[in-house]
C-alpha cells in the first residue's frame, strides 16, 4: 500500500475513535447533570407512579451503560431520538436545520477562503508597505469587534439605511436558489468579516516564513516577478499551516455561528441548540453536540489529509 | 583580445549592520574592486568567508542579498551598466544572460516542484525556447553532467536524489537557458570529497562544451586552480591579487596569497605507542526503529595522550561512533573500555567522573553555545559543576583557560555573537578543557572554518595535547587535517572500519580500493591535477 494511503487511513480511523470518545463524554456530561428528565417533563406535581411509568417508557430505569449503547446504536441507524419538548423526531428536525447552517457556512467559506488567501498573498508581497498595513489593519479591526456588533452595523447600513438586503434571513423549504442567497447575504457578509483575519494573517505569516528559504532566492535570480515567486514557489510550501487555520475557521462557521444566527433570526443549528438548551431538552443537546463534534473532527482530519498530500516527501517517497 | 562580457569597475557594496547593544551602522563589504570576464573565460574568486566573494558574484546580476546595497562603481554586462537599468530589465537579464549555481543545491531547489519544471522554468519564462525543446535540452544536459537515467531524471522531486546529483541538476538548470555567464557559488563545498571530484569534472566539461563564461567562487584554492583561467584573491572586501591561475599558484606575489597556497603545512610526527585510554571492542549500533546497523563490529584503540583520526564521508557512521562513546546511543553489542574501566552503555548509568573525563567539541561552535551567556559563564559552568569552584577561584581558573586558548582578558564578559568563528571554537575548546578530561571527541571542529583559521585551531589543539596529555578522537572528512594532527587513523566506510593503524602505515601503499579513491580525490594545488586523476582512473578501469 502507498504510504500516503496508510497515513490517510490511519488519520480517519483515529478520527472515528476520537468521535466515539467524544460521544461518551457528551453522554456522561449530560447524564451527570442534576435533575431528572422525567420530572422535568411531568412537572413537580407528578405522581410517583406516573414518573415511574414515564421512566420505563423512556428507558431511564436502565443502567447508564445500556442507555449509552442504545443511544449509540440509534445514531448509527440514523435515529437521534425524540425531542422531549415537542415529541418530534430529532433527526428530521436537525436535517433541515443542518442544511440551512451548511448553506450559510458554505457560502461564507466559498467567499472568505479564496479572499483571505489572496489578501494574505498580497500582504506578503507588499510586506511592510501600505497595502500590507491596510489589509492587516482592516481585517484585524473586523475581527476585534464582537460579531454581533459587526452584525448590527451591517444591518444598520445595508438593510435599514440603504435598504439593499432583507434584515431578517428568512429561509424556508421550496425557496429558489437566488432568493435564498439574497436572504442570507447579510449573515454571510458578517461571517466572512469575522473569519477573514485569521486565515489572512496565517497565509501572510506562512508565506513570509517560506520567503526566507534559499529556493526563493533561486526563483528571484531566475528573473521571476515577485507575485509569481510567491504564487509558484512560496505558496505550495506554505499550504500545510494555512490549511490548518482554514479548517479551524470552517469548523467555526458551522458550530460557532450561534450569535450571528440569532442576530439575523436564521433557522440554523445554532438557534436550534440555544432554544433546546433553554428548554432542558437533553436528547436534542446530545444530538447537536455530537454533530458539532463530528464536524470539528471531520474538518480537522481533512486538514491533516490535505497537509499530508501537500508534502512531496510523503507523496513521492524515495 | 577576446570580447569583454562583464566588466566591473571600482565596485563598492555596503550593508547596514546591527551589532548587539549598539546603534546600527553602515559597513563596507566590498571596496574598490575591479575585475573583468571575457566571453568564454572562467574567473575564480577566492577568499575566506566575509571576503565578499558571493557579494561580488551576485552583483553581476545586480542582486543584493538581504539589505546589501550596491553603492558605487559600474557593472557593465553586454555593453550596458546594469546598475542603471530598471526592475523589469533586471528581471529580463536574471536567468537569461546570467544564471546562478548556489552552494547548497539541496536548499536551493524548491521541494514542492519536480526537477524538470524547475530546470526549464527560465527557458519558458524568458521565451528562449518552447517546452519540448527546453525539455530535450535539459535531458541532454542531464546526460552531459553524468546524471543517472537522464530521460526520467526530471520527473523526480529534489528529496528523491542525492546531494551530488542535485548540484549537477543545478548546473543543468543554470546552463539550460544558454546564458552568457554562470556564477558558481561554492558548488562543491558541501559535497563529500569523492563526490566533489566528479561534480567538479562535470562542471568543467559542461563549461568547456557550452563555451559559457563563468565566475567560480570558492574558498579552496586547489579546487579553483582546476577550473579557472584567472584568479582574483579577495580579503575583507578588497582585492589582494589578480592574475592568471598559473601565476597565482606557482608564484604568488602577495604574502596573503602565499599563506593560502602553503596552508596545511603543519608537520606532525606521530607519537610512539602508549597504553590505550579508550578501547572500542566489537561495537555494533543502530538507531531505534531502523533495521540496519550504522556501526558494524568496530574495534579501535586510542593510546593516552594521542590522536585517533576517524575519516569518512557523510553517512559513514563516524558521528554515530561519537554518540556511542559518549553514551547518547547505547551500542547493540560490544564494549567500551575507558581509562582501565568499562563504561556503562547508556549515559544515564555513567558516573559523574565518566562524564567529566569524556568531553566534546562540535562542528558548529555557534549552536554549541548559549547565545545569552557570556564567555565567562560558558567556561565557568563545568568548573562549578565538576569541581564546585566559585567566586574568585572560578574567575581565576577561567582566566587561565582563556590564556591557554590564546585569548586575552577582555573576552570573559563577551557574548558569543561578539566573537569570530575561530574565537567561538576556541571558547568551546576551553569549555571542554575546563573539565580536565582524558579524552576530547572533536567532531568536524575545523570544517566550518576558513583554512587559515582552521590551521590556528589545529596548532592550538596540538599544543594543548602536549601540555595536558589529553587524547583526541578526531572526526573529520578532510584528509589534510588528518595528516596535520593524527597519530593513528581509522578510515570508515558505510559503518565499517576499512583501514586502521598508525598514520604512516595507513597513508602508505598498498591501499585498499576505498582508501585509494579517497586519497586520490583530495584536490592538489596544481593545474591539471583533475585531468591527471581522471585519466588515471580511466586507465585503471580500462586495465581491469
Amino acid at each position: 500500500m502507498h504510504p500516503v494511503l496508510t497515513l490517510v487511513v490511519q488519520r480517519i480511523a483515529l478520527g472515528l475513535l476520537l468521535l466515539l470518545a467524544v460521544s461518551a463524554v457528551i453522554f456522561l456530561g449530560v447524564a451527570a447533570l442534576p435533575g431528572d428528565t422525567a420530572q422535568a417533563i411531568l412537572g413537580q406535581s407528578a405522581t410517583p407512579q406516573a414518573l415511574a411509568n414515564l421512566r420505563t417508557e423512556m428507558g431511564l430505569d436502565q443502567p447508564a451503560l445500556t442507555r449509552y449503547f442504545n443511544w449509540l446504536g440509534g445514531i448509527l441507524t440514523g435515529d437521534l431520538g425524540t425531542s422531549l419538548s415537542n415529541r418530534t423526531d430529532i433527526a428530521a428536525a436537525i436535517s433541515q436545520r443542518l442544511g440551512n447552517t451548511l448553506f450559510l457556512a458554505g457560502w461564507a467559506a466559498v467567499i472568505s477562503v479564496p479572499l483571505a488567501i489572496l489578501l494574505g498573498l498580497l500582504a506578503a508581497r507588499y510586506n511592510g508597505r501600505w497595502p500590507d498595513k491596510l489589509i492587516s489593519g482592516a481585517t484585524l479591526s473586523t475581527i476585534s469587534l464582537p460579531e454581533f456588533v459587526v452584525g448590527y452595523i451591517v444591518l444598520y447600513f445595508l438593510a435599514v439605511k440603504w435598504q439593499l438586503f432583507p434584515s431578517v434571513a428568512m429561509v424556508f423549504p421550496g425557496m429558489g436558489m437566488m432568493e435564498r442567497l439574497n436572504a442570507v447575504i447579510l449573515p454571510v457578509i458578517v461571517l466572512v468579516l469575522v473569519v477573514l483575519a485569521h486565515m489572512m494573517r496565517m497565509t501572510r505569516a506562512a508565506i513570509l516564513n517560506v520567503m526566507q528559504s534559499a529556493y526563493i532566492e533561486t526563483a528571484e535570480l531566475k528573473g521571476l516577478t515577485p507575485m509569481r515567486v510567491i504564487w509558484r514557489h512560496a505558496f505550495p510550501n506554505a499550504v500545510a499551516p494555512v490549511v490548518n487555520v482554514v479548517m479551524l475557521n470552517l469548523a467555526y462557521l458551522v458550530v460557532g455561528v450561534v450569535v450571528v444566527e440569532v442576530v439575523f433570526v436564521y433557522p440554523g443549528m445554532g438557534q436550534y441548540l440555544v432554544d433546546h438548551v433553554a428548554k432542558r431538552d437533553l436528547p436534542v443537546v446530545q444530538a447537536v453536540g455530537l454533530i458539532f463534534a463530528a464536524v470539528y473532527i471531520g474538518l480537522n482530519i481533512m486538514a491533516d489529509v490535505i497537509s499530508i498530500l501537500a508534502n512531496p516527501r510523503l507523496r513521492h517517497p524515495k | 583580445m577576446a570580447e569583454m562580457l562583464l566588466e566591473i569597475r571600482n565596485l563598492r557594496i555596503e550593508a547596514t549592520s546591527y551589532p548587539p547593544g549598539e546603534p546600527p551602522r553602515d559597513v563596507v563589504l566590498v571596496d574598490d574592486v575591479s575585475v573583468s570576464v571575457a566571453k568564454g573565460r572562467v574567473l575564480g574568486l577566492i577568499g575566506e568567508s566575509g571576503a565578499g566573494k558571493s557579494t561580488i558574484g551576485l552583483s553581476s546580476m545586480a542582486y543584493g542579498r538581504g539589505g546589501v546595497r550596491l553603492t558605487g562603481g559600474t557593472i557593465t554586462l553586454n555593453g550596458r551598466d546594469i546598475r542603471l537599468v530598471d526592475a523589469r530589465a533586471l528581471r529580463a537579464l536574471r536567468g537569461r544572460e546570467v544564471t546562478y549555481v548556489a552552494q547548497s543545491a539541496a536548499a536551493a531547489f524548491n521541494p514542492a516542484i519536480q526537477l524538470m519544471d524547475q530546470v526549464i522554468e527560465t527557458c519558458l519564462l524568458h521565451k528562449v525556447m518552447g517546452r519540448a525543446e527546453a525539455e530535450a535540452r535539459a535531458v541532454m544536459l542531464f546526460g552531459k553532467l553524468g546524471l543517472p537515467n537522464p530521460e526520467s531524471f526530471g520527473k523526480r522531486y529534489p528529496h528523491q536524489v542525492s546531494g551530488g546529483q542535485l548540484q549537477r541538476a543545478m548546473t543543468a538548470m543554470a546552463l539550460c537557458p544558454k546564458p552568457d555567464l554562470v556564477i558558481f557559488d561554492e558548488p562543491t563545498t558541501a559535497l563529500d570529497v569523492t563526490t566533489q571530484i566528479e561534480v567538479l569534472a562535470a562542471i568543467k566539461e559542461a563549461i568547456h562544451d557550452t563555451g559559457v563564461a563563468a565566475l567560480y567562487i570558492t574558498h579552496d584554492l586547489a579546487v579553483v586552480a582546476q577550473v579557472a583561467d584567472d584568479i582574483l584573491v579577495l580579503r575583507h572586501g578588497k582585492r589582494v591579487e589578480y592574475g592568471a591561475t598559473e601565476q597565482i599558484i606557482t608564484a604568488p606575489g602577495e604574502p596573503y596569497t602565499q599563506a593560502l597556497v602553503s596552508v596545511r603545512s603543519i608537520e606532525h610526527v606521530e607519537k610512539t605507542d602508549a597504553p590505550a585510554v579508550l578501547q572500542i571492542q566489537n561495537v555494533t549500533a543502530r538507531y531505534q526503529g531502523t533495521k540496519f546497523d550504522v556501526l558494524k563490529n568496530i574495534t579501535l584503540d586510542l593510546p593516552a595522550g594521542q590522536t585517533l583520526a576517524v575519516v569518512g564521508e557523510s553517512g559513514s557512521g563516524k558521528s554515530t561512533l561519537a554518540r556511542v562513546i559518549t553514551g547518547l546511543l547505547p551500542p547493540g553489542q560490544g564494549r567500551i573500555r575507558f581509562a582501565g574501566r568499562e563504561l556503562a552503555p547508556a549515559l544515564a548509568a555513567r558516573t559523574r567522573d565518566d562524564l567529566r573525563e569524556v568531553q566534546m567539541i562540535y562542528q558548529m561552535a555557534d549552536t554549541a553555545m548559549n547565545p545569552r551567556q557570556t564567555v565567562g559563564t560558558i567556561i565557568g559552568r563545568p568548573l562549578e559543576f565538576y569541581f564546585g569552584l566559585k567566586g574568585e577561584a572560578k574567575r581565576k581558573r577561567i582566566q587561565e583557560l582563556l590564556d591557554q586558548i590564546e585569548m586575552g582578558k577582555g573576552f570573559i564578559d563577551r557574548y558569543p555573537a561578539e566573537l569570530s568563528g575561530g574565537q567561538k571554537q576556541r571558547v568551546c575548546i576551553a569549555r571542554a578543557l575546563a573539565a580536565k578530561p582524558k579524552l576530547i571527541i572533536c567532531d568536524e571542529v575545523t570544517s566550518a572554518l576558513d583554512p587559515l583559521v582552521a590551521d590556528g585551531i589545529l596548532k592550538l589543539l596540538l599544543a594543548l595535547q602536549a601540555a595536558e596529555g589529553v587524547a583526541y578522537l578526531f572526526i573529520t572528512h578532510d584528509l589534510a587535517t588528518v595528516r596535520a594532527i593524527a597519530d593513528r587513523i581509522a578510515v570508515m566506510y558505510r559503518g565499517e572500519v576499512r583501514r586502521y593503524g598508525a598514520k604512516t602505515d595507513v597513508l602508505a601503499p598498498p591501499f585498499d580500493d576505498y582508501t585509494a579513491l579517497l586519497l586520490s580525490s583530495v584536490p592538489e594545488m596544481k593545474m591539471g591535477w583533475l585531468e591527471g586523476v581522471l585519466e588515471g582512473r580511466r586507465m585503471a578501469a580500462a586495465g581491469n
